[in-house]
């Protein structure tokens, strides 16, 4: 049995209730490691993690996501760097970017592009809600998780 | 003619290293045109010499045309030596490259501009009498709607100056051809530079076919054929030579037909002609023509006997072939697994990083064309192949079964690779029996998956 997404969400409730800023678990099954704060960047090298299983890999990729949404003391989610690359505001050169600052957004808002060994990475805004700071530059190298705007979810 | 004796490598990774090798063995010495995310790799240790072409990003290093003819004129190297992908079909490089005195290891620039615009050389195989897919140029959304409503989904659309796969994509309803469009666009100029592209009909249950030609500008002979069904997305990700389940006339054909195209753009150089093959109903389509040394050339070199990038600085020198179609025999059969720095368990999202460990195989029929080893960074920067895996041996079933004890005697970690998967892949009956189309991985990876979530 996988871990699944409401049981991550489930941890992370408690996570974010208790005063700590780091979960383990390790069961038989699996081992979850997180974190409220992004992993320190380390230059643009990203060590992955080897001991763990494809199953625990797999297991801790969907909290890191959900972890990254934690919400900033101003009430907004960042929208996080889903792997290292090159952010781009636009889906094309020279088209409009993606979103401004104050543009409505949902879920699955194509917020911007990540380009990592040559392959576009869709970012999505991950949260419904509006746009209210963007901090990363069109063409600027990120690390994962590094974040690139911020959303005020909608109530 | 003119000799080469000293050549600037204007490329990375494996194939930089593949192309020192030869240097080596034809007594040139080499120079390494490196970014600065590259200054410590194997390649940089084989050199004679390396020369720092700029930061990361392609755009400021490897796509730096004025970059690299000034590190070739400050090195004072006879030829430069593009490699795959990069500047190896770019015109205006090799344009560059002539007015500054250099040899460009490649074909002439109009043969570049012939083929290296995919509308153009649809037009040339259309002159030379050569079958095409159904399709043309489009600019706007608009365009493309009239165009897609014409041809119908599902179709592909393609970069006009693309190759490798790159900027090429499915679109299964009209809905999304906008959006594709955009995205195809946008992959389009970064990788090449220009964001034109076209439509063309999808032909369902296609295998993709290859022909290696080599021509001095007079003659041209074929190597034999390489079938590259095996993609994910338009990658490769598995090649082998010959081409199998391929009825003997079907297979005469295709090679006739790639020969002719060579002959009417009297090509000069290394090529690739590629082709759509219905093997069942027994026709085949023109595809589009590769320019340079292609990534799967050890298949055809390890059942040829011969070195490819020693041929192709041959001609470029400007001696004519040393090799009639007669010289040319294939012995046994050969396979090759790209080895890509990818997570197959998360939508193959790329896994750069460190290398902690890297052990390959090796024995007879066994050959590891790589730049990896441990502590060697792969960076973000550029594409995620590690290491190309060949094995040759007497048939397919040996090749085969060859290939599997290759991977599982394969060990890379620090980054995550597609090793498992390959091994996986070369293992299933469908593969194993032979002749599966470019749709088969794709289908096979939705089973896969499906596997794992019910496992």
């Amino acid at each position: 049995m996988n871990l699944t997404r409401t049981d991550v969400e489930e941890i992370l409730k408690l996570l974010d209730a208790s005063p700590y800023d780091e979960l383990e678990l390790e069961t038989d099954r699996f081992k979850l490691t997180l974190r409220r704060a992004a992993a320190p960047s380390s230059g643009w090298t990203q060590t992955s993690e080897t001991k763990s299983s494809a199953q625990a890999g797999k297991a801790t990729a969907q909290p890191a996501a959900s972890a990254a949404m934690a919400r900033a003391d101003d009430g907004t989610v960042p929208v996080r760097a889903p792997l290292i690359g090159t952010f781009y505001r636009a889906p094309k050169p020279g088209a409009p970017p993606c979103v401004e600052v104050g543009s409505t957004v949902s879920h699955e808002t194509v917020v911007g592009i990540v380009e990592t060994m040559k392959l576009m990475n869709s970012v999505n805004a991950g949260t419904a809600g509006v746009v209210t700071a963007i901090e990363a530059a069109d063409g600027e190298f990120v690390e994962q998780d590094h974040v690139l705007m911020r959303v005020r979810p909608a109530r | 003619m003119r000799q080469i004796r000293r050549l600037l490598i204007a490329n990375r990774g494996e194939i930089a290293l593949r192309i020192i090798r030869t240097c080596r063995s034809l007594g040139i010495e080499t120079v390494l045109a490196a970014s600065e995310a590259d200054l410590d790799s194997v390649p940089t240790r084989l050199a004679d010499r390396t020369i720092c072409i700029g930061p990361p990003p392609p755009a400021r290093s490897y796509l730096d045309i004025e970059g690299v003819v000034a590190a070739a004129l400050e090195t004072r190297v006879d030829a430069v030596h593009p490699g795959y992908g990069f500047l190896s079909e770019n015109a205006a490089f090799a344009e560059r490259c002539r007015h500054a005195g250099l040899v460009f290891i490649g074909p002439d620039v109009a043969q570049l501009r012939a083929v290296g615009d995919k509308l153009e050389a649809r037009r040339q195989a259309v002159a030379a009498g050569l079958p095409v897919v159904p399709g043309g140029a489009v600019a706007s959304h608009a365009d493309a709607e009239a165009l897609g409503r014409e041809i119908g989904t599902p179709l592909l659309v393609k970069a006009v100056a693309g190759g490798g796969g790159r900027g090429m994509k499915r679109v299964r309803s009209p809905e999304v051809l906008a959006e594709t469009l955009d995205l195809a666009m946008s992959e389009a100029k970064a990788a090449f530079g220009d964001s034109r592209v076209f439509l063309e009909r999808f032909i369902d249950a296609g295998r993709h076919v290859e022909v290696q030609l080599l021509g001095d500008g007079e003659a041209v002979i074929h190597l034999g054929d390489r079938d590259c069904s095996v993609q994910r997305r338009y990658q490769k990700l598995i090649e082998e030579a010959p081409a199998p389940s391929l009825s003997d006339g079907l297979r005469a054909r295709v090679h006739a037909a790639a020969v002719t195209f060579g002959r009417h753009l009297r090509y000069r150089g290394l090529g690739t002609v590629e082709f759509l093959v219905d093997s069942a109903g027994g026709k085949f389509y023109f595809l589009e023509m590769n320019a340079r040394i292609q990534v799967e050339h050890p298949v055809t070199e390890m059942i040829t006997g011969l070195d490819l990038v020693a041929e192709q600085i041959a001609v470029a020198e400007g001696r004519p072939l040393r090799l009639g179609q007669g010289d040319i025999a294939w012995r046994g059969h050969a396979v090759e697994c790209r080895i890509n720095a990818e997570d197959a368990h998360q939508d193959f999202r790329p896994s750069p990083g460190t290398i902690t460990t890297a052990v390959f195989p090796a024995g007879a029929g066994i050959r590891v064309d790589s730049h990896i080893e441990a502590h060697a960074r792969v960076p973000p920067f550029y594409d995620s192949l590690l290491a190309k895996l060949i094995t040759h041996r007497p048939t397919r079933t040996e090749a085969l079964a060859a290939m599997q004890g290759a991977l599982a005697n394969c060990r890379i970690s620090g980054v995550i690779s597609n090793t498992a998967l390959l091994g996986d892949i070369v293992a299933d009956a469908d593969f194993v029996r032979g002749g599966v189309d470019t749709a088969w991985l794709g289908g096979w990876l939705t089973k896969a998956g499906k596997h794992a979530t019910q496992g």
